[in-house]
């Protein structure tokens, strides 16, 4: 491994898959004792290991070597991807090892998102299984374009050639549709090493390449049809007045001083004045360099704003179909407002539409309501600004996205984006002679949606009828949406499941700003049980008119109350879903208002309403 | 000056890249400085990656107290010609408790004057977020943390929890308390640290290098006897050897190897032959087996 040789190519990262116990901890494991990297304390460690958790007898089991974690060892199985670094005369790797249980498969998904390339197991004596599908599916779908097909344990078959003749055959004819670039097949032996990096006299019919002869001359390069210069802006470094320097890591492309570069969401143009790669003054750079660009013109850049060649141009739109796949155990609720990443920008977004669940061992395609942990489907995403994208097929880096949950912060799915949706961009807003200020000014008050959120018989509706009665006696201009009569109409085609409760409140939150655009305070009744709901509705309000009110009441109060006999019922299991019961109640944390039914009367607690409503400007003051 | 060679300007780009990110995300963030070559090389790509300007961030010593003195002098060193914000931190609680290597031993000198001082001094000054210089081939549960680790609001790891790290688009998002542990290093190894150590003329702690030093033979490593804190057992006798070190930490913790590596390029021909890890000389990680897990749960770097 000396340096000035394997310097001449970036390192090639590779990751290891195909199904539990078909021998990828042991081939990485083979490998690095081929490259003389395992030293003499670590080979210590390993046999001491071997004797205590190993699989494999009185040998040494070099799965041990990759499996770090206590729970991996103790159980005997990888979890988590684990990292690992070798180098040969020619090229230094990195390779990701990651698990072959089908509940891990979102770890394998991380690994190959990284990965330029992948070494695809079978165990020749099964031949392919679904998860071998299954990865093979993952692995072209996050964009790996070469892989080997390394038909290990080929020494349990005898190194039979018609047995591995015949696998190659099979995943020829499994992976066509899946479009890999290039397949090499190579039969091995991990645990004993042949044709892994040495040549063997016992596979004298493979007149191929050995295993690791394929991956030193393994094929890294983008797709050929990648996108032009793009630089996601990262940070904006503004040392001192003379220097306003846009910071990133180049994602396609190259640039030069000189060219010109447009905004992507604004449009607007101009040209690069200099540009330092790290910290060294260059006249060019190219994909996968960080610089920092200045420019001629001083045009507004901001984080999350994408550079790009004036000439080929991101997409820039706020909606977008996509393929998602599902990282959490909570599962995908379309409508519910998740954080969207994508390059150096965040913002809100929602699945509008799941438009089917592909069925990874068959890749077929099935309805589907959700996507639940390790699910892969096909969906249409909104967000709340226009995003400047590629279709992740002609760039990673532009192409990519992850959501992640607003309640739980947890890495919800994994995005690959396909093709920008045109609907938004026909469909311009109108603009309206008579704007939501004057329709407010003619009512003289300050619209506003009043949200009062709590269990069913806390006394939500009582107190919104009583805020009315008092707005409508003072000549406010009011609407009262109640939970049960809107069901009745708007949303008479949506139960009570998580899914639905979700569409639920976004219709009533799009129905409140409508109204208050026509200058209307807005009472909602809503049990509205989910935290992310409620902040969607928030958002959905212009700045500054929603007001959250929790009406509080402990469960066992309210199924004392019981006014409509559901909590009896709910309890007795004849309604399903019912918050309190069988579906949490999520309370606001900071609510504009709280108000405990158990320590005051409705009247009181409504004109506590009335007073905030004064207070904050909506009403005026008697 | 010659440019890098494409693997080292690629790990250097992949660094400034994940060291930006984290600035534009998190309010607090700070460079957890451990004085030695991977901390060096970690300060450089941070300067490197906001040039033309100044370092957006301090940087912080947990200092035990039993450092080599030469690491003292490095840091101070380093923090004056470069002008930089430097803290640190002493578990004084630990100080006033006679914690010490040699008193305590060394797993509960680890867990008082490094843990739970950093955990101490994380939470004094309100960091979000702390840079370290760790990689990934150092050792096997290394290999599996995220390059953004997620860290509890008691500075627990939950290696079973860890966020999915898909491309390189980090979930930066935090509760109140909680904070992450963010290694821009992770996917260095030990000899593309020395040879971008060498490619950038990067100043390190002249401990790295063989000299004649006084050792004492114990637990088949040579210990350095630093200063008059250390006990002389009844016949040990401290004795002029050539060596130097690969890791550094607690001089009564870190043992040296016998060398005539005097220069860079002398400590890469060397490493190239070596037939042990450079963990090998850190006594605090063969405590007991998956003892870096362990700490780590704990909230050990």
């Amino acid at each position: 491994m000396d340096a000035s040789d394997r310097a001449s190519l970036p390192a090639l990262t590779f990751i290891t898959c195909g199904s539990v116990d078909d021998g990828k901890s042991t081939l990485i494991g083979r490998l690095l004792h081929e490259r003389g990297l395992i030293l003499d304390d670590q080979a210590s460690a390993l046999a001491r290991d071997s004797k205590r958790h190993g699989t494999v007898g009185e040998e040494i089991d070099y799965a041990l070597l990759v499996d770090g974690l206590e729970a991996e060892r103790e159980q005997g199985i990888t979890i988590d991807v684990a990292w690992r670094y070798f180098s040969t005369p020619r090229r230094a790797f990195v390779v990701a090892d990651t698990p072959g249980h089908e509940q891990y498969t979102r770890n394998m998904a991380t690994g190959a998102s990284n990965a330029d390339f992948a070494v695809l197991l079978v165990d020749a004596r099964k031949g392919l299984l679904t998860q071998t599908r299954r990865h093979a599916y993952i692995v072209s779908l996050l964009g790996v374009r070469h892989v080997a097909l390394a038909v290990n344990k080929i020494d349990l078959v005898d190194f039979d050639e018609a047995t591995y003749r015949r696998i190659v055959a099979d995943f020829a004819a499994f992976a066509a549709p899946l479009g890999f670039a290039s397949v090499t097949p190579v039969p091995i032996s991990a645990r004993f090493g042949d044709n892994v990096a040495a040549r063997s006299a016992r596979l004298a019919w493979h007149d191929g390449p050995t295993l690791l002869e394929v991956l030193e001359a393994a094929d890294a390069s983008p797709a050929p049809d990648g996108v032009a210069f793009r630089l996601p802006v990262q940070w904006v470094n503004r040392p001192h007045l003379d220097f306003r320097g846009y910071c990133g890591t180049v994602a396609a492309g190259d640039v030069a001083v000189g060219d010109e570069v447009a905004v992507a969401a604004s449009g607007k143009t101009s040209r690069v004045a200099s540009i330092l790669v790290a910290d060294r003054e260059a006249k060019r750079a190219t994909a996968g360099d960080a610089v920092t660009l200045t420019l001629a013109d001083e045009i507004d850049v901001a984080r999350g704003d994408v550079l790009a060649d004036p000439k080929d141009r991101p997409q820039v739109a706020d909606q977008f179909a996509a393929h998602l796949i599902w990282m959490d155990e909570r599962p995908l609720l379309p409508g519910r407002a998740y954080w969207l990443k994508c390059g150096a920008r965040a913002l809100p977004a929602t699945v509008t539409d799941l438009k089917h669940r592909v069925d990874v061992n068959t890749l077929d395609r099935h309805a589907a309501k959700t996507l639940a942990l390790n699910e892969i489907g096909v969906v249409n995403v909104s967000t709340a600004q226009p995003l400047a994208f590629d279709a992740y097929a002609r760039n990673r880096a532009t192409g990519a996205f992850v959501l992640i949950d607003r309640e739980t912060d947890a890495t919800a799915a994994a995005g690959l984006i396909d093709f920008p949706l045109r609907r938004a961009t026909n469909v311009h807003r109108q603009a309206l002679a008579v704007t939501r200020e004057a329709r407010a000014a003619a009512k003289r008050q300050k619209p506003a949606v009043l949200w009062f959120t709590g269990l069913s018989g806390a006394g939500k509706s009582t107190i919104a009828n009583l805020v009315e009665t008092k707005l409508s006696a003072r000549g406010a201009h009011t609407i009262l949406l109640d939970g049960d009569n809107v069901r009745h109409g708007l949303n008479r085609d949506l139960g009570f499941t998580d899914a639905d409760r979700v569409e639920n409140v976004r219709r009533v939150a799009e129905v409140s700003r409508l109204m208050t655009d026509a200058g209307l305070i807005v009472l909602c009744s809503f049990i509205s049980p989910f935290r992310a709901e409620r902040a969607l509705a928030r958002e959905t309000a212009a700045p500054g008119e929603f007001v959250e009110i929790h009406v509080e009441a402990p469960l066992d109060v309210v199924i004392g109350r019981d006014p409509k006999g559901l909590y009896r019922k709910a309890l007795k299991g004849e309604i399903k879903n019912f918050t309190g019961i069988d579906q949490p109640y999520e309370p606001p944390a900071d609510p504009e208002l709280a108000l405990d039914t158990t320590a005051a009367d409705a009247e009181a607690l409504a004109d506590r309403v009335i007073a905030l409503l004064e207070e904050r400007g909506h009403i005026e003051r008697l | 000056m010659a440019s890098l060679p494409a693997h080292l300007a690629r790990l250097e780009a992949e660094s400034i890249y994940i060291i930006r990110e984290v600035v534009a995300e998190l309010d607090k963030p700070v460079l957890l400085y451990s004085i030695g070559k991977d901390s060096a090389v970690l300060l450089h790509l941070a300067l490197k990656a906001f040039a033309p300007g100044k370092l957006p961030f301090p940087l912080l010593h947990v200092d035990t107290t039993w450092k080599f003195k030469e690491m003292i002098v490095f840091r101070d060193a380093t923090a004056a010609r470069l002008g930089l914000d430097l803290k640190v931190h002493v578990n004084q609680d630990g100080v006033a408790r006679g914690v010490s290597p040699f008193a305590s031993g060394s797993a509960l000198h680890t867990q008082v004057m490094k843990t739970e001082a950093l955990r101490q001094a994380m939470e004094l000054g309100r960091y979000d977020a702390a840079f370290g210089g760790a990689r990934r081939d150092e050792e096997k549960s290394r290999a599996k943390e995220r390059i953004v680790s997620h860290r509890t609001a008691s500075h627990g790891w939950e290696p079973r929890h860890q966020r999915p790290e898909l491309w390189r688009l980090f979930n930066m998002r935090l509760k109140p308390g909680e904070s992450f542990r963010v290694f821009p290093l992770s996917n260095w190894t030990e000899l593309d640290v020395w040879d971008y150590v060498r490619a950038e003329a990067i100043p390190v702690v002249p401990l790295y290098f063989a000299k004649e030093r006084p050792v004492v033979r114990r637990g088949g490593t040579w210990i350095m006897v630093d200063d008059e804190r250390m006990p002389l057992e009844p016949g040990e006798r401290p004795e002029m050897r050539r060596v130097r070190f690969r890791t550094l930490g607690c001089y009564p913790l870190t043992g040296a190897i016998e060398s005539d590596a005097a220069t860079v390029d002398e400590v890469i021909a060397e490493m190239r032959a070596s037939r042990t890890s450079e963990r090998e000389g850190r006594l605090i990680d063969h405590d007991e087996r998956g003892s870096m897990e362990k700490k780590k749960r704990e909230g050990y770097f």
